[in-house]
């Protein structure tokens, strides 16, 4: 069970030194109990005074870092069960799943186009996490030969799936030196996969048809030297999964069940269909899924799936913003026109991104609102006459242009006669209301 | 190792919301839907099967729309010139509910006049015996002027009427009132907006049982997290046994997926965004997916694709799990 603050506070050296980063002792048991520091900033704490702490200072849900050749993928450390009580923090992986019994040059096909895929959004670079390579011919060559087949065009961790130990050590023999996710342990092949696990220091799933099973395979696992466990509670279905899913984050968070305080790994993979595969990765998503495996890699999926992941690992508390400024886009000239927007990095990038594959150069001045997009800041005052002709100064805008021509974004359209008071020297323009309509009528227009 | 299931039990309970009358109750309707009821978190059937389940409505317009995705009006065809056809179609794609959003002016640029909203409602009643929503073009005075006309001639078929706001709701309710409707009450993302508005509608007399909220919803990477966030908060403090909160909650996916760049655009945009159709279908159903395990009670859609997808997931998920 997780330690009171107190309870915590009297294993503590108590001697107020302050090293922690907090005033007293005390105020650093608080913190530990509540899980919002690691007991290794406190450099004071006594050898076995720490094993006692070492449970109380453990996350609920057990990070597990899947790690090769220099890419990692992270799961747990979740404290909440919704995310505006606080925030979700690691992104569950995505692995795209290819089987033994695929020619090497079908997998090799199949993994180097999900390797190379990125895709930009807000800015940001998104991509598959790695792949998951399944044994279904029951032969330790194969399986091996299909790993190498992976290894040759792609460097991403990597889930290995069989139930088989001598399938497994021939598989694990592949990746030396690296953290892949074995799958996996069940009632039967335990020990022999738990010895692998412990041989390779690999992170090993634990699968079971109930939560009584599951528990108990962790326990066991946990107890002969196996700490890195994920689970799988086989549901394949929305239903079972919601359901599942999130009564195992409530014992881990809730109850501090250790047994199942691990993350969870979730097939998708497994529909029949396409499209029940996206629905299911879109849920396990938003309902506590650490590894997502998805079997039709496709751009059309991958991206919408990408995006949401990141909107619901978002701060709720801090919106995605760049930075103010006057921003230069397709190197604009003293002739080229100034447009304006706010700094909520979804509409920053719409903006930008429109003008920019236009060919079309401009100034895109960029004003601190802080991090809302137009409407939201424009209702709550952040993005008004006055803090755009601020921007307008601050960043000497008038200075970068011949002609003081300002474009605003048509959903502000009222704001043009408050701001030709606050600007009274530059010309108002209102621009259209999307995006999408920028480039004609910078075409057009200016 | 014997788990205890962590189950939660909750003061509060979800009120339910019926739309749509049958000859019987004073309209035509073939069937009535009913929304709300929970006394869990969305879906939690390990501690209590919901009542009634989520229901999927299809946006359809009195004319042929100017600004959607031409993948839309491709797949709706001839049926998007005309609302009757348009229902009909919406019905045979398996829509449980529709929505009938007005548009602010006709083929020829001049505002639409209540007698042509009462000709598209009727219409659309005429063709199809499913329960009906209307919203207004969304500027109020034509909202007001075309509900209200709307309302009177369809009295007591039971639709819902939308969209109240804060800054206009009065004209809406009392035309509910007077004509037996229901209302839609929108709020910007915003857990004590919406029980404001709530309040305010509640205080003119319309029972609490003729009132479905929309907290308003972003599309997928467009603002989705605040909105499926909201909802959670909602349903919580439903839960909670807040009453203001305790009201079905209906949200427009289709019409903010289908707003984005990734729905309605198909050419020079970036490889990495894939097959256009099939992406902007994901764009609609993977919004929906979310929303619907987040509260949502009815998700307003525009893709018969995008039907098809969410009925499959309300199915999976309304199923009750065998569990010990
Ligand atoms: C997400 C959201 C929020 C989030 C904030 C997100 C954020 N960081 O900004 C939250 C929940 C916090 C929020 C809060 C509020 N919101 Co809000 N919110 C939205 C929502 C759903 C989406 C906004 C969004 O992200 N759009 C996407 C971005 C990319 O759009 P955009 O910035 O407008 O950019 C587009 C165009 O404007 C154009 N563009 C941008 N820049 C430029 C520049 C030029 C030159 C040109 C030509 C074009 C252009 O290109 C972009 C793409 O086309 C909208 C409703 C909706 N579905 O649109 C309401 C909405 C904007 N919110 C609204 C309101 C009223 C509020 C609140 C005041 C309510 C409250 N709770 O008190 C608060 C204000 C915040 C506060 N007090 O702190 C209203 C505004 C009403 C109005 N017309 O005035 C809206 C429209 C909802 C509604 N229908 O009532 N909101
Ligand atoms: S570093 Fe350790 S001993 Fe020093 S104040 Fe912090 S908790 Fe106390």
């Amino acid at each position: 069970m997780a330690l009171s603050g107190i309870q915590i506070y009297k294993l503590l050296p108590q001697t107020n030194c302050k090293d922690c980063g907090f005033p007293t002792c005390l105020a650093f048991a608080m913190k530990l109990a509540a899980k919002q520091v690691e007991l290794s900033a406190c450099p004071h704490v006594k050898d076995e005074a720490k094993a006692q702490l070492a449970e109380a200072s453990e996350p609920p849900v057990r990070l597990i870092t899947l790690t090769a050749n220099g890419h990692e993928v992270k799961a747990g450390n979740e404290v909440v069960l919704f995310r505006h009580e606080k925030t979700f923090y690691n992104k569950p992986g995505f692995f795209l799943r290819v089987r033994d019994d695929q020619t090497a040059d079908d997998i090799k096909a199949a993994v180097s186009a999900a390797d190379s895929y990125m895709v930009n959004y807000v800015g940001r670079e998104l991509m598959i996490d790695g792949f998951a390579v399944e044994a279904v011919k029951g032969d330790p060559a194969a399986f091996s030969a299909a790993i190498e087949a992976v290894r040759q065009v792609s460097h991403r961790p990597l889930i290995l799936i069989s139930r088989d130990p001598n399938v497994m050590a021939a598989g694990l023999r592949n990746v030396d030196g690296e953290h892949p996710l074995m799958y996996g342990a069940d009632a039967s092949n335990w020990q022999a996969m738990g010895d692998l696990a412990k041989q390779h220091g690999a992170a090993l799933t634990v699968i079971a048809e109930s939560l009584d099973g599951l528990a108990d395979l962790a326990t066991k696992l946990k107890e002969y030297g196996v700490p890195d466990l994920v689970l799988d509670p086989a549901a394949r279905k929305l239903g079972t999964s919601l359901a599942l899913n999130t009564q195992i984050r409530r014992l881990a968070l809730r109850k501090n069940f250790r047994p199942l305080g691990y993350p969870v790994i979730a097939f998708p993979c497994d529909a029949e269909e396409a499209y029940e595969e996206s629905m299911l990765a879109a849920h396990a998503i938003a309902k506590y899924a650490g590894f997502v495996v998805l079997d039709r890699f496709a751009p059309e999926t991958a991206y919408p799936l990408l995006v949401l992941r990141e909107n619901i690992y978002t701060d709720p508390q801090k919106p995605i913003q760049v930075q103010p400024g006057i921003y230069e886009i397709n190197n604009p000239t003293p002739d080229s026109p100034v447009l304006v927007t706010t700094n909520f990095s979804i509409t920053y990038f719409s903006v930008a991104n429109e003008v920019e594959s236009s060919g079309l150069p401009a100034w895109l001045l960029v004003a601190d609102a802080e991090g809302m997009s137009v409407l939201t800041a424009w209702a709550a005052g952040k993005f008004d006459a006055e803090r755009i002709a601020k921007s307008v100064k601050a960043f000497n805008v008038a200075d970068k242009v011949n002609k003081k021509r300002i474009v605003i974004p048509g959903h502000v359209a009222v704001l043009s006669g408050e701001m030709e008071e606050e600007l009274p020297d530059w010309e108002i323009r209102v621009g259209p209301r999307e995006a999408v309509d920028l480039p004609a009528f910078m075409k057009q227009s200016l | 190792m014997p788990v205890e299931i962590p189950k939660d039990s909750w003061e509060g309970t979800v009120r339910t919301v019926t739309l749509g009358a049958t000859s019987a109750e004073g309209g035509t309707r073939s069937r009535t839907i009913t929304v709300g009821g929970q006394k869990t978190l969305p879906f939690m059937n390990f501690e209590q099967t919901a009542p009634n389940r989520p229901v999927v409505a299809v946006e359809i317009k009195e004319r042929r729309p100017t600004d959607w995705s031409p993948l839309l009006l491709d797949v709706w065809g001839d049926a998007a010139n005309d609302p009757a056809a348009w229902a009909k179609q919406a019905e045979a794609v398996g829509a449980d509910l529709l929505v009938l959003a007005l548009t602010l002016t006709d083929a020829d640029g001049a505002p639409t006049t209540p007698q042509a909203a009462v000709a598209a409602t009727k219409a659309v009643l005429g063709a199809s015996a499913l329960p009906l929503i209307v919203f207004g073009p969304g500027q109020a005075e034509a909202d007001n002027e075309l509900l209200l006309a709307v309302a009177e001639a369809t009295k007591g078929e039971r639709l819902a009427l939308g969209i109240c706001e804060d800054k206009n709701y009065r004209t809406i309710v009392a035309a509910a009132l007077a004509n037996d409707h229901c209302v839609t009450a929108r709020t910007p993302m915003d857990v004590n907006l919406a029980k404001q508005l709530n309040i305010l509608i509640h205080d003119m007399g319309l029972p609490l049982d003729r009132i479905l909220m929309d907290p308003t919803t972003g599309a997928l990477g467009y603002g989705i997290e605040y909105g499926y966030s909201v909802m959670e908060r909602l349903r919580l403090a439903a839960l909670q046994g807040d009453a203001m909160t305790q009201l079905p909650m209906l949200v427009t996916p289709g019409f903010e997926a289908w707003k984005t760049k990734e729905s309605k655009v198909g050419q020079d945009v970036p490889e990495a965004w894939g097959d256009w159709a099939e992406r902007a279908i994901n764009w609609e159903t993977l919004t929906a997916v979310a929303l619907v395990e987040s509260g949502a009670d009815i998700v307003v859609l525009r893709h018969p694709e995008s039907v098809r997808r969410i009925h499959k997931a309300i199915d999976e998920l309304t199923i009750s799990p065998e569990m010990a």
